[in-house]
C-alpha cells in the first residue's frame, strides 16, 4: 500500500454568513453586544473573535475595524516603506508544498547570489532612498550564521540602511546547523548588524495544521519562541499570518490568540499582516483547495485588526491581494501600505527601477482619505513632508523589552555598542 | 424601528447624513443636494449601509449574475470618443468588421455552454448598410434560436434608424422582428453639454439619448442605463445625470438595471488621467443604489471592477454582478486585466462568500437557477420588493 504523508484534509467546511441574516437574525444581538465592546475600546475574547468571524457581516466588520484603526493613528496617517526584496538563496529543506519559491538543494534552478550581486541590488536601493532590505529565503543545508554574519557586517560597514531579516523559521534552522541556543545566534547576528526581523513562516500557529502544510519547518512554540528571543535581544519584528489552506475558523482565532498573548508579554511586535494562500503553481497545488475568495481576505484582515488590540500596525498586501483591493483595506483596518518591493520592479532591460509603483500607492492613500508617508523598519515616520522629528529613529530607540536594556555586554543594555 | 435601523440612523448622525438617513429608512427619494452630499462626504462606510439598507429591502440577500456572451461586430468608429480605446478608423491598423457568418461563428463557438443571452455593441461605422444589422441578428438566431439579443445602444440606434432612412420608431419593429430582445444600457457617458462638448461631442447629446431610450421603451423594449464616471466631469454633473435617469424611469419604467462604469484611461485620449479608484468605485455602486430609487437593479460590472471590487459591491448596494463573458473587447483595449471570461463556480463561490445568494437571472430577470428556491423560484420573475 501506497502511504501518502501529504494528503490534506477536505478544507474546511465554512460559508460565509449571509448579510442581512447576520445583521437581523438570532445573532444580531450578540454581534450588537461585541460591537459595542469593541467601540468602547475593550478586548474581545476568543468566543468573541470567532462569532464575529463566523456570523458578522463585512460591512460591520471593516466598519469596526476602520473604527480600531482611527483609535490607534488619530492622526490620518498611512506609512509605507521603500524597500528591496532580496532572497539570498533559494535552497531550501522544509519542503513546504504550499511554497513555489524554494528548489531543493542540487536543482538546476537552484541559487545562492553572489556578494556582488548583492551589493548591486542594495547600491540601487540606497540611491533610491530606500530604508530597508528584507532578506529572507530557503532553509539551506550548509550556510550558517556566519555567513549571515559576514554579510551583515559588510553591509553595514558598506551602506547605511536597515537589514530587516532571517524569519524565525530560518533563525531556528541556523541554530539547529550550529547546534546551539538561537538567543546566541540572535545575539551574534544582532552583533553584525541586524537591525529587526520579519514575520514570515507563521503561517497557521497551531500543530494541526502545521503538521499537515509545514511538517519539517518550525513548530508553533519554536516560531513564538525565536519571536520571544528577538525581543529580549531588544529586536523588534513583525508577525503574520497565512491562511485559507487547511485551518478551520477556529484555529485563525487561535492563531491570532497566540500573537496577542505574546505581545502581551514581550510588545516587541511592530506590526501585522495576513494573506490568503497562493496556490497557483506550488508544489501540491492539487492537494490545496482553490484560493479563497477576496472577501475572505477582507473578513480576516479586518478581524486582525479588531482582535489585535496591542498590536499598533496593521499592514496590506498588495502583493497578493493587488493595488485596488489594498486600497479598500486602509478602510478594512490597515494603516501601512507595506513594503515597495522594488525589486519587483525592476526594469532589467533599461538597467533602472519603475517608481511608477510608488506614485501609485501615494495616490492610493490620498484617495482614501490619509496622508502617505515613509517610515522606517520600526515604524518611525522618515519622509520629508513630515513636521515632527523621526521616533524612532533605529533599532535601539525602538527596543521595548526590558531584558535588552536591563543587561549587555558592557552593562548598557545588549544593543550599545 | 428596529435596533439595527436606529443604530445606522445614529451613525449617520455622527456622520452628518441624519437627514439623508431618514429619507432612506422612510423610503423617501432624496433629492440633488442630498446627492451631492453623498459624493462630498468622507464616510464611506455609513453611505454603503445606507445602500445596502436599501439593497436588502429589494432584494434581501439574493445577488444576480448571468450566462453570456459578447460580441462586439466592429471596432470602427467615427465618433472619435476622448475616452474609448476601442475606436479604429476606416484602413487604420486592427479595424475589422464580423461578417454575419463570423458573428454566427461566434455563437456557435458558445453553443456548449449554457449561454442565454448575447450582448452585442460595437462602433458606429456608416457604410454598414440598414440590412447589415438585421442580418447579424437573424444569423445569431439561426444558430442559437432561444438566445436574448441584448443589443445596440442609443448611438447605434439612432445611425441603424438614419440608415433605415426611418424614424427609430418604425426600425425598432423590425429588428424586434430579426431578433433584437432589449437594448443595454451603455453609451449615456456624462448627459451634461459641457462634458459632451469637451469629450464626446460627436456623438449623441444627452438629451438625444433619453429621447432615444424613451422610444425603445415606448415600443416595448426594456433597457439598461449607465454612467461613464472618473474623468473630467464635476460631481454636480453625475448627480444631474442620476436625476435624469431617475426622471426617464418615473415616465416610461424600462430601465432594468443602472450599472456605473469606471473611465479606465490605458490607450485613450484622456491617458493623463487617473481613472476611478477602488473606493471611488464602492461609491458610485452606492450612490447610484440610492438616488435611483426606479430602477430595480444596479449591477457591478465584475469585468470593469475586477472580481474583489464586484463582490465587495454587492455590500454597497449591488444586486447584479454581470456575466460569465466570453470575449469581452473594449474594456480590455483600454487596459482592463481581468480575465476575459469566469467559470461558473467560481462566480458563484465569490457571491457567496460575499454574504449572498447566488441567482442566475436572463437578460429580462427571470430565474434560470437559483441556489435557494424558496427566494427566487426558477422560472419566475426575481422578487423585487419596496
Amino acid at each position: 500500500m501506497i502511504s501518502q504523508p501529504h494528503t490534506r484534509a477536505a478544507p474546511p467546511a465554512w460559508d460565509a454568513p449571509l448579510a442581512s441574516s447576520a445583521r437581523r437574525g438570532p445573532s444580531g444581538a450578540e454581534l450588537q453586544r461585541i460591537e459595542d465592546k469593541v467601540l468602547a475600546g475593550e478586548r474581545i475574547d476568543v468566543d468573541e473573535g470567532l462569532c464575529l468571524h463566523d456570523h458578522a457581516d463585512l460591512l460591520t466588520l471593516g466598519r469596526m475595524a476602520d473604527h480600531v484603526r482611527s483609535r490607534k493613528h488619530p492622526e490620518p496617517i498611512v506609512t509605507y516603506i521603500v524597500d528591496r526584496n532580496i532572497n539570498p538563496t533559494n535552497v531550501c529543506v522544509t519542503d513546504c508544498g504550499f511554497c513555489a519559491f524554494y528548489r531543493r538543494p542540487g536543482d538546476a534552478e537552484a541559487y545562492v547570489l553572489s556578494r556582488t550581486e548583492i551589493y548591486k541590488k542594495v547600491q540601487e536601493t540606497v540611491d533610491l532612498g530606500g530604508q530597508q532590505l528584507l532578506m529572507q529565503g530557503g532553509h539551506h543545508p550548509f550556510i550558517k550564521t556566519d555567513w549571515w554574519c559576514d554579510l551583515l557586517s559588510d553591509l553595514r560597514e558598506r551602506f547605511d540602511i536597515n537589514a530587516h531579516a532571517l524569519s524565525a523559521p530560518e533563525l531556528d534552522h541556523l541554530a539547529k546547523l550550529d547546534k546551539r541556543p538561537v538567543e546566541e545566534v540572535i545575539r551574534d547576528l544582532v552583533e553584525a548588524g541586524l537591525g529587526s526581523v520579519p514575520g514570515a513562516g507563521a503561517e497557521i500557529l497551531t500543530e494541526r495544521v502545521r503538521r499537515i502544510i509545514a511538517p519539517k519547518k518550525t513548530t508553533t512554540e519554536e516560531w513564538l519562541d525565536v519571536h520571544r528571543k528577538i525581543h529580549e535581544a531588544g529586536l523588534r519584528s513583525s508577525a503574520t499570518m497565512m491562511f485559507g489552506h487547511v485551518e478551520t475558523s477556529a484555529e485563525r482565532i487561535e492563531h491570532l490568540a497566540r500573537l496577542r498573548e505574546l505581545q502581551d508579554e514581550t510588545g516587541g511586535f511592530t506590526a501585522f499582516a495576513c494573506w490568503n494562500m497562493q496556490p497557483d503553481g506550488v508544489p501540491e497545488e492539487e492537494q490545496y483547495p482553490a484560493r479563497t475568495t477576496p472577501a475572505v481576505y477582507l473578513r480576516v484582515q479586518a478581524l486582525s485588526r479588531i482582535f489585535l488590540d496591542n498590536f499598533d500596525n496593521i499592514q496590506t498586501s498588495y502583493v497578493t491581494q493587488g493595488m485596488k483591493l489594498a486600497q479598500v483595506t486602509l478602510r478594512y483596518g490597515c494603516n501601512d501600505f507595506g513594503g515597495t518591493m522594488l525589486e519587483e520592479n525592476v526594469v532589467s532591460a533599461a538597467g533602472c527601477f519603475n517608481l511608477t509603483s510608488i506614485e501609485t500607492i501615494e495616490r492610493l492613500i490620498e484617495n482614501a482619505g490619509f496622508t502617505p508617508r515613509r517610515r522606517n523598519s520600526w515604524y518611525g515616520i522618515v519622509d520629508e513632508r513630515h513636521a515632527g522629528a523621526t521616533c524612532p529613529r533605529n533599532r535601539e530607540e525602538a527596543a521595548t523589552h526590558p531584558a535588552a536594556l536591563r543587561s549587555g555586554p558592557r552593562g548598557q543594555g545588549a544593543l550599545i555598542r | 424601528m428596529t435596533t439595527h435601523d436606529s443604530r445606522l440612523l445614529a451613525r449617520a448622525r455622527g456622520a452628518g447624513l441624519e437627514g439623508i438617513a431618514e429619507k432612506v429608512l422612510g423610503g423617501e427619494r432624496l433629492d440633488f443636494e442630498d446627492g451631492v452630499a453623498l459624493y462630498r462626504n468622507p464616510d464611506l462606510h455609513t453611505i454603503g449601509a445606507l445602500a445596502n439598507h436599501v439593497r436588502e429591502r429589494m432584494h434581501g440577500d439574493l445577488a444576480y449574475f448571468n450566462v453570456n456572451q459578447h460580441v462586439n461586430y466592429t471596432n470602427i468608429c467615427n465618433k472619435l470618443c476622448r475616452f474609448c480605446a476601442f475606436q479604429r478608423l476606416p484602413g487604420q491598423d486592427g479595424a475589422y468588421v464580423m461578417s454575419p457568418e463570423e458573428v454566427a461563428d461566434k455563437i456557435r463557438a458558445c453553443l456548449a455552454e449554457p449561454v442565454t443571452e448575447v450582448h452585442m455593441v460595437a462602433g458606429i461605422y456608416p457604410r454598414l448598410p440598414y440590412s447589415y444589422y438585421l442580418d447579424i441578428m437573424r444569423a445569431v438566431k439561426a444558430v442559437r434560436p432561444e438566445i436574448h439579443i441584448k443589443a445596440f445602444t442609443m448611438i447605434e440606434l439612432q445611425q441603424i434608424a438614419r440608415v433605415a432612412k426611418k424614424p427609430l420608431s418604425e426600425v425598432l419593429p423590425e429588428l424586434v422582428e430579426a431578433g433584437l430582445g432589449s437594448c443595454p444600457g451603455g453609451g449615456a457617458e456624462i448627459f451634461a453639454d459641457r462634458v459632451h462638448a469637451e469629450g464626446y461631442h460627436l456623438k449623441n447629446t444627452g438629451d438625444e439619448w433619453i429621447e432615444l431610450a424613451r422610444t425603445v421603451h415606448a415600443a416595448g423594449l426594456r433597457s439598461n442605463c449607465t454612467m461613464l464616471h472618473g474623468h473630467i466631469e464635476t460631481i454636480e454633473e453625475r448627480v444631474d445625470h442620476l436625476t435624469r435617469l431617475r426622471a426617464l424611469q418615473d415616465e416610461t419604467g424600462g430601465l432594468q438595471v443602472y450599472i456605473p462604469l469606471s473611465f479606465h484611461p490605458e490607450h485613450t485620449e484622456w491617458a493623463h488621467l487617473p481613472g476611478p479608484t477602488a473606493l471611488d468605485e464602492l461609491r458610485e455602486i452606492a450612490v447610484g443604489r440610492l438616488l435611483l430609487d426606479n430602477v430595480p437593479h444596479v449591477k457591478a460590472y465584475w469585468i470593469m471592477l475586477t472580481i474583489p471590487i464586484a463582490q465587495l459591491a454587492l455590500s454597497y448596494g449591488a444586486d447584479d454582478v454581470d456575466g460569465t463573458v466570453v470575449e469581452e473587447k473594449i474594456y480590455h483595449e483600454a487596459g482592463a486585466d481581468t480575465p476575459q471570461g469566469v467559470a461558473r463556480d467560481e462566480l458563484v463561490q465569490w457571491i457567496r462568500d460575499a454574504g449572498r445568494i447566488p441567482v442566475e437571472r436572463d437578460t429580462l430577470y427571470n430565474v434560470v437557477w437559483s441556489a435557494d428556491e424558496s427566494l427566487a423560484p426558477v422560472g419566475e420573475a426575481v422578487p423585487v420588493s419596496g
